[in-house]
């Protein structure tokens, strides 16, 4: 049954051939199942591969399909082909999974579009890409897939609305990539420079074996947390996710949530035995880099007021986890965080979709409220999602929280304390999203208070207070404008809910921390980590306190988050800090960096190309256009001043070779 | 120089004794693939001038296609005698062309070129009111004097053959006449060419003073064999060579001319130059440098590794500060004569490999391309400024479609010719251990993607915020079927090196030149 490896990224794409062809005909809402049956059938055949695996003995769960010779190149050659372990299967079972709720909601959501079919032709090209990246044997086929996941989402954020606004956003998202994809360049020709092959059993050998300096190794894993940062949105390359989420929300969901940004984790933990063989400090740059953007991502999301930008925010927070989890060793839990991230994220995410669906494309919390009752399942099914991104037992996300935080605070006090932090934040933000949307008063029909619109959106600040000035008075001369009550949305959408619903309750029984026995992903990933996993020697009463800490964490976290903003016994605006809002300036400092050096870089370039190579001199030209030369310029340079550019070079072309020469 | 003055002597002996000279071996059928570019050039302009009914539209169009697709035809036979190895490659006209697996890649590549140049001018004459058939004839008349360029086993032959080549583009680029622009590129052109080829003939008579031959065989059998104690001549004749072949592949600091000639030039002239010259003029720095002078390849690599970071990171830097779509294109090609530059200086078989990998999937890339900014140009060729293109997803989506997948490959996305082309020359580079060069690479490709982004936002922004309805329409550009076929063409080959690579390997593998002495 390993043999159907192939299938799993083939299904989808597939999907994708035939939507490019026929996509227009088969039209709404055959398009939308048909992708929905090809991310379905990857699925199924995910799950027959897992189950070959399974038969298998456990330090035999290794099986490689080529399928053909991609690039061969002299003495490297690299083929199109697929990597069947632990690690890359437990990969692909949730991306398929999650992405088959994820199509099948989309076809209530997209309902009505008029590029329904193309939207679904992005997303199983996208979900192809991205099991590429995981599935893929060598390095080159993780880049073919991390190039195509990133273009998807470019795609999907920027194509989608043709709109200024998101064409910068995706803008920016693809210049933040390509730092990142630059990252990985370096550290594919670094490695094949080094070992002479791309595949990663001659990078995983050569590492345990010691072939690969630790300097090599050290730059290797520094360049390819240049490319995760960028695609796992980590400091300081996060600027691009809260403007992705401009994309429709299925998008977030599958691409900005569950799987894409996950694709830095996955990478470290595929590469983890270079990162053993690289110098001690590197595991604690990764660490810190991960602890600090969980820290700041979670401050930034306390202000937040559009649902979809919280949810953004706490994304790159968790991923933040998810990195200081594999600098403190603790790959287990670092999967075991992608994959219960990828249930309730993808759920909270899909209930807000069902949520602005619901509310007639309304983002703004401050008009919602008390939408449990008009919404019962969503309302029902975002509660379970919020319990779990708040670490409460027993709901999913604690369990993975905690064995991150476990290790931590055996690998470094200041980094679990600053996680604690993260936690406690987390629990607060994610019951003020509910309190707000679910809790409360409704207040669909009250216009939003002028004054406290101003700190809403972060990049875009200027512009905002002007349009929400237009808004309370568009409201008192329509009183209907908003009265119609928000409805459930239908049973493609709340299905896919339900069933998120249920995996982020149970998933945590994926590696419950009471006995040996019951670390089922512990075990099952074992033969990928080649024992460099870290092992936490500690005694049963720190990992009930550190447990029991975590509780506390998020039990505060809620019980502060109601004080604020279920009883209003304190002002929001105490803790929604302007600062928090306007995300520490990073994005506004980043585009005058851009705007400013940068841009005069390119204006350099700009003015010498005017100046220098168009040997505009303007008072000689115009001197030459009233004298009527034949040799006038029309357009823009001299043939003299290109004359002078050859001979210039020939003197110092000449010049160079003269230098070898002997006389 | 003694045995070169007693040969003479012997030949004027039997001048003197009125015996028959010794006519060389020329291999006819070896030659057929140039012999039908430069002789189906001729007979088009003689039958037209004769025949009324050449005078219907597409007639001349398709005469050339099919002279170019009998030129390929024939690549074919000739390709697989060279490839058997009980025969391998030989020379021809007394061993001043050399036919080896390297010479009719290029020649095919030409080929391919004029007809994608043809099938894009069809339509263009008509739409500029250009008539006559003078365009066709120069086209195959110039790529006869690529081929012979890319196979010459002679200095002087690769003269003519550049001269055979340039003359012929200069006067194409200056073809349309009520585009004072156009005469001016030609001008332009002819100026600077003229001046570039005087370093190039210094540069040979050099190298012939230093080693006393032209020939390719002779330089390198000459070099190998002696150790020139006194080889100022010999460096300076190859740095003269240098400034000559930098000219023609428009590698910085001699590129000054070719954003004003690409602009200038009609588009589908652009789209030949950019493509059949470049190989051309690569094929004969590739012979020249690997070949004849692979033993002072000390001397040369650190002079084309500057070449070629100067290329790549001015061409992708002034490319992105561009707001004319030709313009833009003119300084992306000067990146990509930089990375291959890139290749050539690693000086080794898969270094050029690489090369000929890299020229191959450019010249599709680029002639699409360029179809594509030909058509949205529409009549007069003026339309070309960024906000031209804005919209275009939506009056012609699959054109625009078509322009997205070109600079995607030559922005190097994966999947396309362009990412495993960019692969291999960086490959090839680090395999030379030429690791800040590699570097220098990607970076390169790193500020260019920002400027084939620029281009695809421009297409895909409709603006449906914006005020403006018309810009929302997007361009009124009409897609005759010939120059439809060019861009499909250049699209299937576009994708399908990049999803097999592997064929094209092999072949270019194949390629790799070889010095052939006369038997």
């Amino acid at each position: 049954m390993l043999d159907l490896v192939w299938l799993i990224p083939a299904l989808p794409l597939a999907g994708f051939l035939t939507l490019l062809v026929l996509g227009r005909r088969l039209g709404e809402p055959m398009a939308g199942w048909l992708a929905t049956a090809a991310m379905g059938g990857s699925f199924l055949a995910t799950v027959a591969v897992f189950l070959g695996l399974l038969d298998r003995p456990g330090d035999d769960r290794f099986f490689n399909q080529v399928l053909f010779e991609w690039v061969p190149a002299g003495n490297l050659s690299v083929d199109a082909g697929f990597l069947v372990d632990p690690l890359s299967i437990t990969m692909a079972l949730f991306i398929t999974g999650v992405a088959t709720l994820i199509h099948l909601y989309s076809v209530g959501y997209m309902h009505g579009d008029p590029n329904f079919s193309k939207f679904f032709l992005y997303l199983n090209l996208f979900a192809a890409s991205m099991l590429v990246l995981v599935l893929g044997d060598n390095m080159l086929m993780t880049f073919l897939g991390w190039e195509g996941v990133g273009t998807c989402s470019y795609l999907l954020v920027s194509f989608w609305f043709t709109s200024e606004a998101n064409a910068s956003a995706g803008k920016k998202a693809f210049v933040t990539n390509r730092i990142g994809d630059w990252g990985f360049m370096v550290a594919m020709f670094l490695t094949f420079a080094t070992i002479g092959s791309l595949s990663y059993a001659d990078l995983i050998s050569s590492s345990m074996s010691g072939e690969i300096a630790a300097v090599t190794a050290t730059g290797i894993a520094l360049l390819l947390l240049v490319g995760a940062a960028g695609k796992s949105a980590q400091l300081p390359l996060f600027v691009w996710l809260p403007d992705a989420m401009a994309g429709p929300t299925p998008v977030s969901a599958l691409i900005h949530a569950a799987t894409m940004v996950t694709a830095g984790v996955y990478l470290f933990v595929r590469v983890n035995p270079v990162v053993a063989a690289a110098y001690d400090w590197v595991p604690d740059v990764i660490a810190w880099v991960g602890v600090l953007t969980a820290l700041v991502a979670a401050t930034i999301a306390v202000a937040q007021n559009d649902i979809k930008k919280v949810l953004a925010y706490s994304t790159i927070s968790q991923l933040g986890f998810m990195f200081f989890a594999i600098g403190s060793g603790a790959y287990v839990a670092a999967i075991f965080h992608v994959i219960t991230h990828a249930f309730f994220k993808a759920l909270l995410f899909l209930g807000s979709g069902s949520v602005i669906h619901g509310m007639h494309d309304e983002q703004d919390m401050r008009r919602m409220g008390g939408l449990r009752r008009f919404m019962p399942i969503t309302g029902a099914t975002f509660i379970v999602g919020w319990l779990a991104i708040a670490g409460v037992p027993p709901f999913s996300g604690f369990w993975s929280k905690d064995e991150i935080l476990l290790y931590a605070w055996a690998d470094s006090k200041a980094i679990w304390a600053l996680g604690s932090i993260a936690a406690l934040l987390t629990a607060f933000y994610m019951s003020r999203q509910v309190f707000m949307v679910f809790f409360g008063e409704p207040r669909w029909n009250e216009a939003l208070p002028v004054a406290a619109a101003a700190p809403g959106g972060n990049p875009d600040a200027e512009v905002e207070p002007e349009s929400e000035d237009v808004a309370p008075a568009e409201v008192d001369e329509h009183p209907e404008h908003h009265v119609e009550d928000p409805h459930e949305s239908p049973w493609t959408m709340t299905l896919p809910l339900v069933v998120l619903a249920g995996a982020a309750i149970v998933a945590g029984g994926l590696n419950l921390p009471f006995t040996p026995d019951l670390h089922f992903l512990g075990h099952w990933l074992e033969p990928s980590l080649f024992g460099n996993e870290a092992h936490v020697d500690a005694t049963t009463g720190t990992k009930v306190f550190v447990a029991g800490f975590s509780v506390v964490l998020a039990l505060a976290g809620v019980a502060l988050a109601a004080l604020v903003y279920l009883q209003r016994r304190f002002d929001s605006a105490v803790i929604e800090q302007r600062a928090f809002a306007e995300g520490w300036w990073i994005d506004s400092t980043f585009a005058r960096v851009v705007a400013g050096p940068g841009r005069q870089l390119f204006d350099l370039a700009a003015w010498f190309d005017r100046t220098i190579i168009d040997g505009a001199v303007n008072g000689v030209a115009s001197g030459v256009r009233v004298g009527g030369t034949a040799l006038r310029t029309l357009q823009t340079g001299y043939v003299r001043t290109y004359a002078l550019a050859v001979g210039l070079g020939a003197v110092v072309v000449g010049a160079w070779f003269l230098t070898r020469a002997s006389f | 120089m003694i045995a070169a003055g007693l040969s003479n002597l012997g030949v004027l002996a039997q001048i003197a004794e009125f015996t028959p000279l010794d006519t060389p071996e020329v291999q006819w059928a070896a030659l057929l693939p140039l012999l039908i570019l430069a002789g189906g050039g001729v007979v088009l302009l003689t039958v037209s001038s004769l025949v009324k009914a050449m005078a219907a539209p597409g007639v001349n169009a398709a005469a050339t296609v099919l002279v170019g697709l009998a030129s390929i035809i024939a690549c074919v036979p000739v390709w697989q005698r060279v490839q058997d190895p009980e025969r391998g490659p030989f020379t021809a006209v007394g061993g001043v062309i050399g036919i080896d697996g390297f010479s009719i890649l290029a020649t095919g590549l030409i080929a391919a070129s004029v007809i994608l140049a043809a099938l894009l001018l069809d339509d263009y004459l008509r739409r500029e009111d250009i008539d006559g058939v003078e365009m066709y004839a120069l086209l195959l008349l110039s790529a006869s004097g690529g081929v012979i360029m890319a196979s010459a086993n002679d200095l002087i032959v690769m003269f003519l053959g550049l001269e055979a080549l340039s003359i012929a583009i200069y006067v194409m680029a200056a073809m349309h006449r009520r585009r004072i622009e156009s005469q001016e590129a030609g001008f332009k052109y002819f100026i600077v060419g003229a001046f570039s080829s005087a370093f190039f003939l210094y540069g040979i008579a050099m190298v012939y003073g230093a080693t006393g031959s032209t020939n390719l065989v002779e330089i390198a059998t000459f070099l190998a064999n002696n150790l020139l104690l006194r080889n100022g001549v010999l460096m300076l004749g190859m740095a003269l060579l240098l400034v000559g072949f930098g000219f023609k592949v428009s590698a910085v600091p001699f590129q000054g001319w070719t954003p004003d000639v690409y602009q200038g030039a009609p588009t589908p002239v652009t789209a030949f130059m950019a493509s059949a010259v470049k190989v051309a003029a690569f094929a004969g720095l590739i012979r020249v440098f690997y070949l004849a002078l692979g033993t002072y390849s000390l001397d040369w690599k650190p002079a084309i590794y500057a070449l070629a970071v100067l290329s790549m990171i001015i061409g992708a830097t002034f490319a992105v500060v561009q707001t004319d779509v030709k313009r833009m294109m003119a300084y992306s090609s000067i990146s990509h004569a930089g990375f291959v530059l890139v290749a050539v200086q690693a000086g080794t078989e898969k270094g050029v490999t690489a090369a000929i990998f890299y020229l191959t999937s450019y010249v599709f890339m680029v002639a699409g391309s360029f179809g594509v900014i030909s058509l949205v140009g529409r009549r007069g060729d003026a339309a070309h400024s960024l906000d031209d293109y804005r919209g275009l997803s939506r009056s012609r989506p699959g054109l625009a479609l078509a322009f997205t997948v070109f600079l995607l490959a030559q922005a190097g996305v994966p999947l396309t010719s362009g990412f495993v082309a960019k692969f291999n020359v960086i490959a090839a580079a680090v395999d030379a251990r030429s690791f800040w060069l590699a570097l220098i690479a990607m970076l390169a490709s790193v500020i260019a993607a920002v400027l084939y982004l620029k281009i695809i936002v421009a297409m895909y922004l409709t603006g449906d915020d914006a005020e403006a309805d018309d810009s929302v329409a997007g361009p009124k550009v009409s897609i005759p079927l010939p120059a439809a076929a060019a861009i499909g063409i250049a699209i299937v080959a576009t994708l399908a090196i990049g999803v097999l690579p592997g064929y094209l390997f092999e072949v270019a593998g194949d390629a790799v030149p070889v010095l052939i002495a006369l038997p």
